[in-house]
């Protein structure tokens, strides 16, 4: 329990993020309706549940680019839309999986580009800029690669690249839309490390991940959703459970502790031939 | 202005853009720039003095480029040479200047806006509309008036962007539609225009056409105070506008992501982008492909990764149109039909050039 | 610009992602096929048939029939075959190449905004017959075909040229700028002299405004080999731009020679696109529209969008040149222009209507 003293604490750990009672979706389709999630201050929150439960959707409430239908999106203490989009992007950082790197930029005009929120028409490259974007390159290790084009990386290089950016941004919150998809195993840890490193010097972290191991071993917070409902929300230990596993995925399987972290590890069972 | 290769070196400091940059901080300033854009445009500024200074001695009384400049900045010069140099010939060269670089930021909006090489004003069909909007004024009003002929072309373009927006409109504004949309309504525009064209007699075609082609003659002081008044505003607009509007290249969720309100940028942009090719327009009438080379030709001498650098871009524009003019008055053709040529023999030398140089 | 049939996004950015998010449209476009192709038939023979019934005096079908098959040398017979029926053809012909030219340009760039004129063809052809008019004195219009036919070959080849130098040889987006920059010159050079005599503008006014109306079919025994070919070497590469629209890497890993492909592409659309411009001059809007409007139908298969742009791109053409003629019998409404007029709006509603695929 860090520095709480700030404000009243209601809670023992204050949300930095809510959705309350809010209704989700796009123009032909609602996705979520009366959903409340809370993210607590200094968590590393995993959002978990299958395909098409909303994930990403709560994920783009969350980062204010989606509008909820009805209902608030609440950060640090205020409606997220009363903020200006500046000020909003000076506490939240996204990783979106939509990027795209314009042709030929460098990775470090790339990374640079995250400080936009601090920046205005005359203070476009402050010293607090360029060690913003000093650090987030050398956090992510892409420093040796910062004069190359983006579009000559590999994904995996490329991906640490877009984390550099939302890095660079320097918000205290960071959103992450399934970071680690279209990399290796190694790499994937890699980032996953990476972001622990940020959660243990204090960023509050939401992350979608599809790989529940990884959530379970890298999460404080888990946020299980079902066809846009939350189901279960807790520690690893109290929402990675064979029973919910199966209710949510639908996989029978055991839950076994991890031999590395002692964290919940989901070993699936063989399906029986019939239900196939 | 201190070069990063000299600044200290402290851990978390430096960063390495793969070339060269030249920070510049002072008080609330705070800017980062590439050498290599700076080189560009000071030789750009160069080659557009050499090709002033060589276009306001050009005409019925040839001067010296001495003869010029002493004309320019010496009150006591010949009084004939400072009656043709400055009352005469100078308006014609700063409306080159300003029309020039109006096109080009216009250009470098619209093709950031579209993502596509080929985007311009006139995909939401701006030209054409004031194409047609003029000859209406010249060949069904049968009036020739410089202010007449201007705010038929400017109504006819502002009312065709409108239109092409609303109809585009649909819960959002999707580049795609708007960009067929545009051609659509910009085709129909061009086939009215060639019918009133087609039922006129030959030397009002040549009227209408002339004007078509785009032509920098007739033009004072009296005309080149307000243009470079809206000029002036407008620059200041689309610089403001610029900078969100680049992260739009990103994809939209990163750019929102950043802090840039996509809708809102891409109006902005929009009206930015239009208001400067309406300016020109109703200026001097539709000057072609200077909007669609010049941040093409920028980007590749400055070897950056996106067309959206107005500082080289205008400049390129600005100097295109010079040169362009220069030429024109030599050969006695609008200067429209000068920029089209040109600005394509430049643009197919570069090309041509990059390929050598890739071929390593 | 993907084949992906994007989902209804609410933002610009979303449609740039290629993936298996497709919804029930492509599933309901596939099953429609091959009524829309019967229906396209239909269309086309209807647009046919009224183009040689409709014209600026009335004749009764009987009589056209007459015409056709039971000549006798009547004024009404001689105007049937000497006017209408020539017209018809010329328009069929003209239709067919600036559809399909204009629908590979578009796989081949996988740029929507490209038409056929984008390799030069037009601007090639203008150039060349201006010069015949302004320079040579030519005001014929039989004797403009060659030089436009000429023109535009000419120019394709120096595009083509510029865009194959070096490591990145023949790639649209080099090809499409090549394209722009030989056009640019040649309109600049165009502008420059038709602005110089008003007697050359008198007659350039019309030339750049296409028309299939009095144009004798002498042209067609070198017109209708060239276009023939283009379009069995276009109708062939269905297969190679469906693999191209994958990406460069995908095509050549599918087993596509993409050299082979755009060499063939290119020399296809020179073919359609040139003989076209010759034939009846500069017409608007066919090439662009039609293979858009033709994709919103059947989605992104080239095997169907070649075949059906084919049918369609001829029967839109007759069918403005019906109603140019109906409107201002007088022959002032020419092709080139209602092509623009009629298109436009159509386009417009289709694209408020659609779903909007981007290729």
């Amino acid at each position: 329990m860090t520095a709480l003293t700030t404000r009243p604490a209601r809670t023992p750990v204050p949300a930095r993020l809510e959705v309350i009672d809010a209704s989700l979706g796009y123009a032909r389709r609602t996705v979520c309706e009366h959903l409340d999630v809370t993210v607590p201050d200094g968590s590393f929150t995993v959002i978990i549940g299958p395909n098409a439960c909303g994930k990403s959707t709560l994920l783009r409430a969350l980062s204010r680019l989606l509008k909820p239908g009805t209902g608030r999106v609440v950060l640090d203490g205020r409606a997220l839309d009363s903020y200006g989009t500046k000020e909003v992007a000076r506490r939240l950082g996204l990783l979106p999986q939509t990027a795209q790197a314009p042709d030929g930029i460098t990775v470090a005009d790339l990374v640079a580009r995250g400080r936009h929120p601090h920046q205005g028409l005359l203070r476009q490259w402050t010293e607090e800029d360029e060690r913003a974007v000093a650090d987030a390159m050398a956090a992510t290790s892409v420093t040796d690669l910062s004069g190359r084009p983006v579009d000559e990386l590999s994904g995996g290089q490329r991906q640490r690249v877009w984390v550099a950016m939302v890095l660079a941004q320097r918000t205290p919150l960071l959103l992450l839309d399934e970071p680690t998809t279209f990399l290796d195993i190694a790499h994937q840890i890699d980032l996953l490390e990476l972001f622990a490193d940020l959660h243990r010097t204090g960023h509050t972290l939401v992350a979608v991940l599809h790989d529940l191991n990884q959530a379970a071993r890298y999460a404080s917070h888990l946020i299980a959703l079902r066809e846009g409902r939350v189901v279960a929300t807790g520690t690893p230990w109290e929402v990675v459970t064979a029973d919910l596993v199966e209710e949510v995925f639908g996989l029978p399987c055991r839950v076994v502790p991890d031999p590395v972290t002692d964290t919940p590890m989901v070993v699936p069972l063989a399906r029986p031939r019939s239900t196939r | 202005m201190t070069a990063t290769t000299t600044a200290p070196h402290r851990p978390g400091g430096r960063v390495d853009f793969g070339r060269t940059v030249w920070v510049w901080r002072t008080g609330p300033l705070a800017l980062r720039v590439d050498r290599r854009s700076v080189l560009v445009c000071a030789v750009l500024a160069a080659v557009t003095a050499v090709f002033g200074v060589l276009t306001l001695g050009s005409g019925s009384l040839p001067l010296t480029p001495a003869q010029v400049l002493s004309a320019l900045f010496d009150p006591d010069a010949d009084h004939r040479a400072r009656l043709v140099v400055v009352n005469w010939r100078l308006p014609r060269l700063l409306f080159a200047l300003v029309c020039g670089a109006a096109l080009a930021i216009s250009g470098a909006i619209f093709q950031s806006l579209t993502r596509n090489p080929l985007g311009s004003p006139d995909v939401i069909g701006f030209a054409s509309g004031s194409y047609a909007g003029a000859s209406v004024v010249m060949l069904l009003l049968g009036t020739a008036d410089y202010l007449a002929v201007a705010s038929g072309s400017l109504t006819g373009g502002a009312v065709t962007a409108l239109l092409v927006y609303l109809l585009a409109y649909r819960g959002g504004l999707a580049p795609f539609r708007l960009i067929i949309v545009g051609i659509a309504v910009g085709a129909f525009l061009s086939s009215l225009t060639s019918m009133m064209l087609l039922s006129v007699s030959p030397q009002q075609a040549m009227l209408a056409a002339t004007w078509g082609a785009g032509s920098l003659s007739g033009l004072g002081f009296a005309q080149l105070g307000p243009a470079a008044a809206v000029f002036a505003a407008l620059l200041v607009c689309s610089g403001a506008v610029v900078r969100p509007l680049v992260h739009l290249e990103m994809g939209d969720d990163t750019a929102a992501a950043l802090g840039v309100d996509a809708q809102r940028t891409r109006l902005l942009a929009t009206v930015a982008g239009v208001a400067l090719t309406a300016l020109v327009t109703a200026a001097v009438g539709p000057i072609a492909f200077v909007a669609l080379a010049a941040p093409q030709i920028a980007q590749r001498l400055t070897r950056s990764c996106t067309t959206l650098r107005i500082v080289p871009a205008a400049l390129t524009g600005a100097t295109l149109l010079v040169a362009a003019d220069f030429v024109a008055l030599r050969v006695d053709v609008p200067v429209g039909v000068v920029t089209v040529s040109v600005g394509g023999v430049y643009l197919a030398w570069l090309l041509a050039r990059q390929y050598a140089g890739r071929r390593r | 610009m993907k084949t992906a049939s994007p989902p209804d996004a609410p933002t610009g950015a979303a449609r740039d992602v290629p993936g298996p998010r497709r919804g029930a449209g492509p599933v309901r476009r596939v099953r429609h096929r091959p009524l829309v192709l019967l229906a396209a038939l239909a269309l086309l023979l209807a647009a046919a048939v009224l183009s040689v019934m409709v014209g600026a005096r009335p004749l009764a079908p009987g009589t056209v029939f007459d015409a056709l098959f039971h000549y006798d040398d009547s004024d009404a017979h001689l105007m049937v075959r000497e006017l209408r029926v020539p017209r018809t053809v010329i328009g069929l012909v003209v239709g067919t190449a600036l559809g399909l030219s204009g629908a590979l340009i578009q796989a081949f760039t996988r740029n929507p905004l490209a038409d056929p004129g984008i390799l030069g063809v037009n601007a090639g052809a203008s150039l060349a017959v201006t010069f015949a008019v302004a320079v040579l004195g030519i005001t014929s219009a039989a004797r403009f075909v060659w030089f436009a036919l000429a023109g535009a070959f000419v120019l394709t080849v120096l595009v083509y040229v510029l865009g194959s130098i070096g490591a990145g040889r023949g790639t649209p987006v080099k090809l499409t700028l090549a394209g722009v920059a030989f056009s640019a010159v040649c309109g600049g050079l165009t502008s420059a002299m038709v602005l110089k005599s008003t007697a050359t503008l008198d007659v350039m006014r019309f030339w750049g405004v296409g028309s299939v109306g009095g144009r004798s079919l002498d042209i067609l025994p070198v017109a209708l080999p060239l276009i023939g070919t283009g379009l069995v070497l276009g109708l062939l590469s269905a297969g190679a731009l469906n693999a191209l629209a994958l990406g460069d890497d995908t095509a050549r890993a599918l087993g596509t020679r993409l050299v082979a492909t755009r060499v063939t592409v290119v020399l296809a659309v020179t073919l359609l696109a040139g003989t076209a411009v010759a034939v009846a001059g500069p017409i608007a809007f066919v090439g662009l529209m039609v293979p858009h409007v033709v994709r919103w139908f059947v989605g992104p298969d080239q095997r169907w969008i070649l075949p059906l742009t084919v049918v369609v791109a001829p029967a839109f053409l007759l069918a403005a040149d019906i109603v140019g003629r109906v409107v201002l019998p007088s022959g002032e409404l020419r092709v080139g222009l209602v092509t623009a007029l009629v298109g436009a709006p159509v386009l417009v509603v289709l694209v408020r209507r659609r779903k909007v695929s981007t290729l």
